[in-house]
């Protein structure tokens, strides 16, 4: 056993060895004076940020922009996953099981900014195709979700309502659907929760919110203006953080 | 049975209500984000998804492009272990600073309780900052900075990894039995002995598993961030995008599911060789 902790620990030095090599990372360029002046003036241009009236109602509007992104996509991805979800519980067999697990395993492969970047070319630059991407990613996350909390439910309520004569559809609304409910809706705050955080930085590859006036304003070398949006996707996420925080522990408790 | 009574759902109403208030709250979303399902089927974006998504097959396979896949790839793998190693210089000393069980002025009063004190609010202040801006943001800064490239990846994987592991380190050290190191301290031990003696047998295999895991997440990161110009196999795959060459998106991506699948196996691998 010690051996192999040895083993593993030049394994790992060798490794990072490696790479610093194999990206001939300069670093003796990278850590020297005149890098490190440039690297300071760089960071001093962004102070102080633009708190101009006019540029604080646009960064605010970039904010409600970015979490109706998130909120408008967690809702399309918690229906969208929700119909996938029956046949992907087996609900209608071995074959759409086996075909909507498969789509389910597809969509959520696909990083949300990667859906981001392809959602920009089918729907142009904005908002919307921030949305549809957060939409894709996370459809196959929830329908996943879903699914399993969909299998996992005591088949016995829907069973009793079957046995004394409803039919399939009713059995499931009635018998299961308030079984599932409120672990759905947990599933579906917890991706909004993700899906927020992830659409302040969607407009980088231009999907809109935050991120895309982030990118504009260094695109265009305004330090000050992208310190302002900084900030502001600094106060979402903190916020975010603190009212899940807070809210998890009331349920809990 | 009386018709009017089976018919009866006590539920409906607190249901619809939840409904329509669900709906009400979302309905100005629906606008601040152009919600325009139509114009994805207009004539022209339709030509252009049509016609970018059919040339996604076959996948592109010239010796020549994948060769330079090949070569993101190892870059990707380079640019997530060198930052990992960035944020493991980072990380670690401020977790030891952080950490409140490995505190001498928390034992009694004493004249280091102001200096810990000024040092330790700084540094959990600077984790909180490192880890709250997205690795994403900190790329885009960095590729302003550095120029395009991988080091914009390490630098940016770095900073943000940093923050994260600081924070989750001092956790760990937290969260297991802190009498020994409390002994230690107590009976006039230096912090750095005392932790050698008293933390780090205990936390290490909880502390390598958590550095894995994150290795793994920073493959992906690496990945992502090369979308904005960070070297790697994101990169290539926006250059590819740019072109609206589909062959070449598709192998990439694949490429890509194949190198997260790996990375799992390799963490998994390894969590279990150390612990």
């Amino acid at each position: 056993m010690r051996a192999a902790h040895w083993g593993v620990i030049a394994g790992l030095i060798a490794a990072v060895w490696a790479s610093f090599a194999y990206l001939a990372l300069d670093l003796v360029q990278l850590l020297s004076p005149e890098a490190q002046v440039q690297m300071w003036k760089y960071v001093v241009s962004f102070f102080p940020p633009d708190v101009s009236a006019d540029y604080l109602r646009r960064v605010g509007q970039g904010t409600l922009e970015t979490i109706a992104i998130s909120a408008v996509g967690t809702a399309l991805a918690a229906v969208l996953g929700l119909l996938l979800a029956l046949p992907a519980a087996g609900r209608f067999g071995a074959v759409p099981r086996a075909i909507a697990r498969l789509v389910l395993n597809f969509l959520r492969s696909i990083p949300e900014l990667v859906w981001a970047a392809l959602m920009v070319i089918a729907a142009g630059l904005g908002p919307f195709a921030g949305t549809l991407a957060l939409a894709w990613h996370t459809t196959g996350v929830t329908g996943r979700l879903f699914a399993e909390t969909l299998e996992n439910t005591p088949s016995e309520p829907a069973s009793a309502l079957r046995l004394a004569g409803s039919p399939a559809s009713l059995a499931f609304l009635y018998g299961t659907m308030p079984n599932v409910v409120p672990q759905l809706i947990a599933y579906t705050l917890y991706r909004w929760e993700i899906n927020i955080r992830m659409a302040a930085i969607l407009g980088v590859v231009g999907a809109g919110g935050l991120g895309q006036m982030l990118y504009f304003s260094l695109s265009l070398f305004q330090q000050p203006q992208a310190m302002t949006v900084i900030i502001a996707m600094l106060i979402l996420v903190v916020i975010v953080d603190g009212a899940s925080a807070w809210l998890r522990k009331r349920l809990a408790g | 049975m009386n018709p009017a009574l089976r018919l009866r759902d006590p539920a409906a109403a607190p249901r619809l209500l939840l409904t329509v208030c669900v709906i009400v709250l979302l309905w100005p979303g629906f606008s601040l984000t152009e919600f325009d399902p139509a114009s994805l089927f207009e004539e022209r974006s339709r030509a252009t998804i049509v016609k970018f998504v059919g040339t996604f097959f076959p996948l592109e396979t010239s010796r020549e492009f994948l060769g330079l896949v090949l070569k993101s790839t190892f870059e990707t793998l380079a640019i997530a272990t060198a930052g990992m190693a960035f944020a493991i210089l980072i990380g670690w000393p401020l977790a030891l600073v952080v950490t409140r069980s490995l505190s001498i002025s928390r034992i009694g009063p004493g004249p280091g309780r102001v200096a810990g004190h000024s040092v330790r609010v700084p540094a959990r202040f600077a984790l909180m900052f490192f880890r709250s801006i997205p690795e994403v943001v900190w790329a885009l800064l960095f590729v302003r900075a550095v120029g395009l490239g991988p080091a914009a990846g390490v630098l940016a994987i770095g900073v943000t990894y940093g923050g994260m592991l600081g924070k989750v380190y001092s956790e760990i050290l937290e969260s297991n039995d802190t009498r020994p190191v409390t002994a230690l301290l107590e009976t006039g031990g230096g912090r750095i002995a005392a932790f050698c003696y008293g933390m780090w047998p205990v936390a290490l295999p909880e502390l390598v598993s958590y550095s894995v895991y994150r290795w793994e997440c920073a493959v992906r990161a690496s990945v992502i961030m090369g979308f904005v110009g960070a070297g790697g196999l994101g990169q290539q795959m926006e250059l590819s995008m740019r072109m609206l060459n589909g062959g070449e998106v598709s192998t990439i991506l694949l490429t890509f599911l194949l190198l997260v699948v790996m990375a799992d196996a390799v963490s998994a691998l390894l969590r279990k060789v150390t612990s």
